[in-house]
């Protein structure tokens, strides 16, 4: 199969599909085609998703019909695009590891015989690719964890976790943004709110951002959390290093 | 002033046409369910097309108009009430402060949508009313309506031009249906003879049936290997296919993304005739293609222009005679306009 391939995904969408892997690569296209098909301004076209292998657009049939919209689309897929923004910003989240903000925090040494600052040096040392957004309101589908802490996930799915709660499941890492029931193995917490309804941009990350975990102790995590509540509290970030 | 809860009913929830462009974070669009009855009933009593409502959920609530109103019910026949006496659906209705409104049985389909002219006072968040329950957010606190509650109206009382005029023909909500899909995106996951299951049997629609989707039961859709793709955009009308080969219709609460393969779509015009099936319903699919679609899709928009247009317009009343024709157990209602 050669990509990208447009497929109908019902009568007022279509995906745009670079290709069928997990990949950096991959992932770096879609965002650059997101940005340039933005550009583009189609009359009708109101919110594209973008996801590990695809792009979803949607659209009103009544402004583009299907067969315009395909048109256009071969057109800007047959120029190249470069992603302008996001790709370099790395966002910093404050992590209480262990104990009561992660309960999993030993669990997950013990599977792969290390010590628990093991683990939280090897998951606070790395910068994450966020690839998408999906599942509950905030919820990032990061890459890049080192396989040596991968854990399976619980085989008894907790029926709630608190928001903010950073887990692993398998290779991957994340955090819950919202209260949720969920089956990750949970090492930390962080007071950030990635989701708040009231804030001028309520989900707080982005697909193409990355993130970094910065422990911190929980007399951090009190004062962070109470210049959150007063809406005096802005994550650090910075421009990731040329690789 | 508005609308004051004595009992919230089954479900009941406020809906609109749901959150636009936040998809790509991970929040889901909610909105109505059955869009077309949703449209409907806001047309009726002279709304804009997104205007919120009230979805009700085969047992509907009982609540009293604390100041009077213009309302229209549409979707599903759940017996709504007036102080006891049957309130007619499909039409706009002059409701009097004092009034209490009430559901019986359920008779026909699932979802109900009440409107009110002027709209309802609820704080759109992310650009809507529309509640999300599983993320606690949106329409009224986030929760369906309990007793208690009360909602007030965002206007005070407006007159409704044309008031008996405002007639809609029901469809017919039949529970059994068969319904038009698009195949794909992920139909190549499917092994030739899981299609011809999927497209020639009919699926039966399970107890676990609710805003996020509908599960059905039926003939097993084989996979090539497994129901497993990696993670994409799930869209209103998709039809899931895990690894048990039994299909799933995502409906207004669905999750933004998804792991299953998808054999197929719902076209939006039948979608309503999903959005109001219940436990014990059949439904089979019938392929079609993308111009069939958007054709309907299209015609639907220019009948919501039209009935905008004859209900606004300012013809005189004498001109139309209307007329009740039943047919069986079909009752129809007719405007015939005197063109000169």
């Amino acid at each position: 199969m050669s990509y990208p391939q447009i497929k109908i995904t019902g009568d007022t969408s279509v995906a745009v599909v670079f290709g069928n892997e997990i990949s950096t690569d991959i992932n770096t296209k879609i965002r650059a085609f997101d940005e340039a098909l933005a550009e583009e301004q189609i009359d009708g076209v109101y919110e594209t998703v973008p996801t590990y292998c695809s792009l979803t657009i949607h659209y009103a049939p009544e402004k583009i019909r299907y067969e315009a919209l395909q048109e256009r689309l071969e057109a800007l897929l047959a120029v190249s695009h470069k992603a302008q923004k996001l790709n370099t910003i790395v966002m910093e989240i404050p992590v209480v590891y262990g104990g009561e903000y992660g309960p999993d925090l030993e669990t997950v040494a013990a599977h792969n015989g290390m010590s628990t600052e093991d683990v939280i040096r090897i998951h606070s040392g790395a910068e994450y690719l966020i690839y998408m957004l999906g599942f509950t309101p905030g919820f990032s589908y990061m890459g890049g964890m080192d396989e040596s802490i991968a854990t399976p996930r619980l085989k008894t799915p907790r029926v709630l976790i608190p928001a903010g709660s950073v887990g692993i499941a398998g290779k991957q890492t994340g955090i819950y943004p919202i209260d949720s029931p969920g089956g990750w193995q949970l090492i930390g917490r962080t007071p950030v709110k990635l989701y708040d309804a009231r804030r001028d941009t309520p989900i707080l990350l982005d697909a193409g951002l990355h993130v970094k975990f910065i422990p911190i102790d929980e007399a951090e995590y009190k004062r962070i959390e109470t210049r959150i509540e007063q809406g005096r509290y802005h994550c650090h970030s910075y421009v990731k290093e040329e690789e | 002033m508005g609308l004051l809860f004595q009992n919230g009913g089954l479900l009941t929830t406020v809906q609109d046409a749901g959150r636009r462009g936040y998809q790509r974070y991970g929040m889901g669009v909610s909105g109505a369910v059955d869009v077309q009855s949703y449209i409907y009933a806001n047309i009726l009593v002279g709304n804009k097309y997104n205007e919120a409502v009230l979805e009700v959920t085969l047992l509907g609530p009982t609540m009293e108009f604390t100041s009077p109103a213009v309302i229209a019910v549409t979707g599903g026949d759940l017996s709504p009430l007036i102080d006891g006496v049957p309130c007619p659906m499909y039409r706009a209705v002059k409701v009097k402060k004092g009034a209490v409104m009430s559901f019986g049985a359920p008779k026909t389909g699932c979802r109900a949508y009440i409107a009110f002219a002027g709209g309802l006072a609820i704080t759109p968040i992310m650009g809507s009313r529309s509640t999300y329950i599983k993320a606690n957010l949106g329409g009224y606190e986030g929760r369906k309506l309990q007793r208690g509650d009360e909602i007030a109206f965002r206007k005070p009382f407006i007159e409704v031009k044309n008031l008996s005029r405002r007639v809609i023909k029901a469809p017919a909500f039949t529970g059994d249906c068969t319904v038009r899909v698009l195949m794909g995106p992920q139909e190549e996951r499917f092994t030739d003879e899981g299609i011809h299951t999927f497209l020639s049997e009919g699926y039966t629609v399970t107890n676990e049936f609710d805003r996020m989707g509908y599960r059905l039961t039926g003939p097993k859709i084989t996979h090539v290997t497994d129901g497993n793709i990696i993670t994409d955009g799930i869209t209103f009308g998709a039809i899931q296919v895990p690894d048990g080969g039994e299909p799933i219709i995502m409906l207004s609460d669905r999750q933004t993304t998804g792991g299953y393969a998808k054999i197929a779509s719902v076209i939006n015009v039948d979608m309503p005739f999903i959005a109001q099936c219940k436990a014990g319903d059949t439904v089979r699919f019938v392929k079609t293609d993308i111009k069939t679609a958007q054709d309907a899709f299209i015609a639907q928009k220019d009948e919501y222009i039209r009935l905008r247009e004859l209900f606004d317009s300012d013809i005189p009343e004498s001109r139309f005679s209307r007329y009740t024709v039943k047919s069986g157990n079909e009752e129809f209602n007719v405007t015939v306009e005197r063109v000169e």
